[in-house]
């Protein structure tokens, strides 16, 4: 069983992991050979948050990085549900990226002060990575958005899709309130702001429109995924399932 | 720009910086001259060469060893792109972070290694979009090498350590390439591609001193990689109709079989401490020579890959193209956006 | 032609080091280049600060100018410290 402490590393871990499974995809498949390499390292950006998280999750009860990643079941992720769902548009990634890292970025730059040592300094890190992706995402909304017809109403597609899938980062339910009392954690409902004002900031610099939107139905925070979710833990998980106990 | 010629290399497969057809196929060289030949080449040329100089950007250069140059720099770029998705078949599935994220980094280094290699074609006066379109539509290659599939994990380990092996092999040579451009483009990617080599022998290794079946694993991927991994050194030159204009231009310099031979000799010893075993039963030192001796490389599997009739030629460019395509939409808002940009701030200026 | 223009990309691979030419890259505009030129070529930190440059903008001396343009240079040795001789013993100079 885990802790409440435990918990909460695990759901920032899952977001970076999950997120950079599906950007890993893109690589070989980008719009430009340029974008192939951009894509593949804010993925790389983004493991690499979802190592040192998971570590620090395994740490108390001696999981590794591998267990956690490998041998969960889909009900103990903690991912939000927008990170898990396909991405094969270029327009649905860059969308998903702005809202995703601009949160990350938020809560990064707050976590850097977490009563956590640990977790401080991976958010310290972080942040740094964080800003870079808000700014390549930011770029590309901008450039799709003012682009052309066709450019401006597949983003703006991409954006009402993504945009109900947001509201999961600011829930609070799934986080015990002692962490946010003791210094551990952020409470994500008071990065809502911040974040919502600079994607729309984003998007008003895209000529784009802001949704709308009532919020999905996105319980990955409590371990209620999307159907999605099972066959990319199918893919991530079978190799290293088929063999249990060996050292890769 | 467009591209002043036209590229009679249908079957022209380039290797990693390797150049060589199958046999029956059109000669591919434009020196359909005696080997060693070289008519009408510009005195200064001649002199740079001479003096082991190196030709740059703007320098006189005859046609045909320009024309060599493009294609040969386009196809090692193809190669490195294409190349990115054998092994990026394994992202999703790597056995452990680590992995995953090496993997990663290296599949991403490819396509760097690809953007090097077509800014050095483009110093040559040609258009990348232009390249691109000739491997698009068959027209240039790349390495067959990438028409084989990855089946197993062992096969990513199988790939860093033989195919990337053989490619540095290949490679380091092309670092004192007499087309500076291109030159420099390969000491970037033969530093980069050191690590490439060791991540694929640390998976074999670890495969291979793991549990039965991912020894069984191991021995399966390099059983089915060894033969193409030796292919790519080409035919024997005296098969290779482009090689010695190529060695003469100091384009290429060392011959296919003398590169297919320093390749063995690295690798056997390396096999052994992996404790898998190459398939080839005749290899054995041969204390006179100085060498392995191995079974003589049988081409005909190499140039049916060649002619198209590998077992991923057109899934591996039906992906390529698909990615270019569905890509359109953004290249061209990207394009719009910045001419929009320009507009406005040419805007600003006058007002 | 391609709609993405060319650019070269000039690094500074620490401070108190020049900017020295690394590559080219296609971009269609210059945000986008430097933000490519950051990925492509920077990344196993060879970089402190980046500058591109659209292709089109550089003017390149032409190998035919060679001689007029440099080896007038040959014979100004008298530029350089080794020229002159100093009489044993002086130091500093």
């Amino acid at each position: 069983m885990n802790t409440p402490r435990t918990t909460y590393f695990l759901a920032l871990a899952d977001d970076a992991l999950i997120s950079s499974q599906r950007l890993g995809w893109w690589i070989s498949r980008a719009p430009q050979i340029e974008e192939d390499v951009a894509m593949a390292n804010i993925g790389l950006d983004q493991l690499g948050q979802a190592r040192a998280l998971l570590s620090l999750a395994g740490a108390a009860d001696g999981r590794s990085e591998d267990d956690l990643a490998f041998l969960r079941d889909e009900r103990d992720f903690r991912n939000v549900c927008l990170v898990e769902r396909e991405q094969t548009d270029f327009g649905v990634a860059m969308a998903r990226l702005l809202v995703f890292s601009t949160w990350q970025h938020e809560l990064y730059a707050a976590l850097a002060h977490s009563s956590d040592a640990m977790l401080a300094a991976i958010s310290a890190k972080a942040v740094k990575e964080t800003a870079y992706h808000v700014d390549h995402a930011a770029h590309w909304v901008r450039r799709l958005g003012d682009g052309t017809d066709e450019s401006h109403t597949r983003v703006q597609a991409a954006v009402e899709a993504e945009w109900p899938w947001r509201d999961e980062l600011f829930d609070t339910d799934f986080l015990d309130p002692d962490l946010v009392a003791d210094g551990t954690a952020v409470d994500p409902a008071t990065l809502r702001d911040p974040v919502e004002q600079r994607l729309g900031t984003v998007l008003h610099e895209a000529t784009l429109t802001v949704p709308q939107a009532r919020p999905a139905y996105s319980k990955g925070r409590l371990g209620r995924h999307t159907e999605a979710m099972g066959f990319l833990l199918a893919e991530m998980q079978h190799l290293h399932r088929s063999h249990p106990g060996v050292t890769w | 720009m467009m591209l002043t010629f036209v590229t009679s290399a249908v079957t022209v497969v380039d290797v990693y910086g390797n150049d060589f057809t199958a046999p029956g196929d059109e000669p591919t060289a434009p020196s359909a001259s005696p080997a060693g030949a070289r008519p009408e080449e510009p005195a200064s040329f001649v002199a740079l060469l001479e003096s082991e100089g190196r030709v740059e950007p703007r320098d006189e250069m005859p046609e045909g060893y320009r024309k060599t140059l493009v294609r040969q720099i386009a196809q090692h770029a193809h190669s490195e792109i294409i190349g990115m998705q054998p092994e990026g078949n394994w992202i999703s599935r790597a056995p452990s972070l680590r992995r995953k994220a090496i993997l990663m980094a290296k599949v991403q280094d490819e396509a760097g290694h690809g953007l090097y290699l077509y800014a050095a074609a483009e110093t040559l006066g040609v258009d990348r979009a232009d390249l691109l379109d000739q491997l698009h539509s068959g027209r240039q290659k790349y390495s067959s090498i990438f028409n084989y599939p990855t089946l197993t994990w062992a096969d990513v380990g199988a790939i860093g350590w033989l195919v990337d092996g053989a490619a540095i092999v290949n490679q380091v040579p092309l670092c004192r390439c007499s087309y500076g451009p291109y030159a420099r483009a390969m000491v970037r990617v033969c530093k980069e591609e050191s690590f490439h080599q060791r991540q694929g022998f640390e998976i074999l290794h670890t495969l291979s001193h793991g549990s039965d079946a991912q020894k069984a694993m191991a021995q399966d991927a390099v059983d089915r990689y060894w033969w193409p991994s030796l292919m790519m050194f080409g035919p024997p030159d005296d098969d290779s109709p482009n090689s010695a204009q190529s060695m003469a231009w100091g384009i290429k310099r060392f011959s296919n079989d003398d590169l297919r031979q320093r390749f063995i000799d690295m690798t056997v010893p390396q096999a052994e401490a992996l404790g898998l075993t190459l398939p080839d039963t005749a290899i054995a030192w041969n204390e006179e020579r100085g060498h392995y001796d191995h079974t003589p490389v049988d081409f005909t599997e190499l140039f049916e890959v060649i002619r198209g009739n590998g077992p991923c030629n057109e899934q591996r460019l039906s992906h390529r193209v698909k990615a270019h395509e569905d890509g359109a939409w953004v290249r061209e808002a990207a394009a719009a956006y910045a001419d929009k940009q320009a507009a406005r701030q040419s805007h600003e200026g006058a007002a | 032609m391609s709609r993405e223009p060319l650019w070269e990309v000039f690094i500074r691979s620490r401070r108190g080091l020049s900017h020295v030419h690394a590559g080219s890259l296609h971009a269609a505009d210059a945000e986008m280049a430097l933000r490519n030129a950051r990925d492509v070529y920077t990344r196993r930190q060879e970089g402190v600060s980046i500058w591109v440059v659209p292709a089109s903008a550089i003017l390149a001396s032409s190998p035919e100018e060679k001689d007029a343009f440099f080896d007038p240079a040959a014979d100004k040795v008298y530029r350089h410290p080794t020229f002159y001789e100093i009489p044993e013993g002086v130091e500093h100079l």
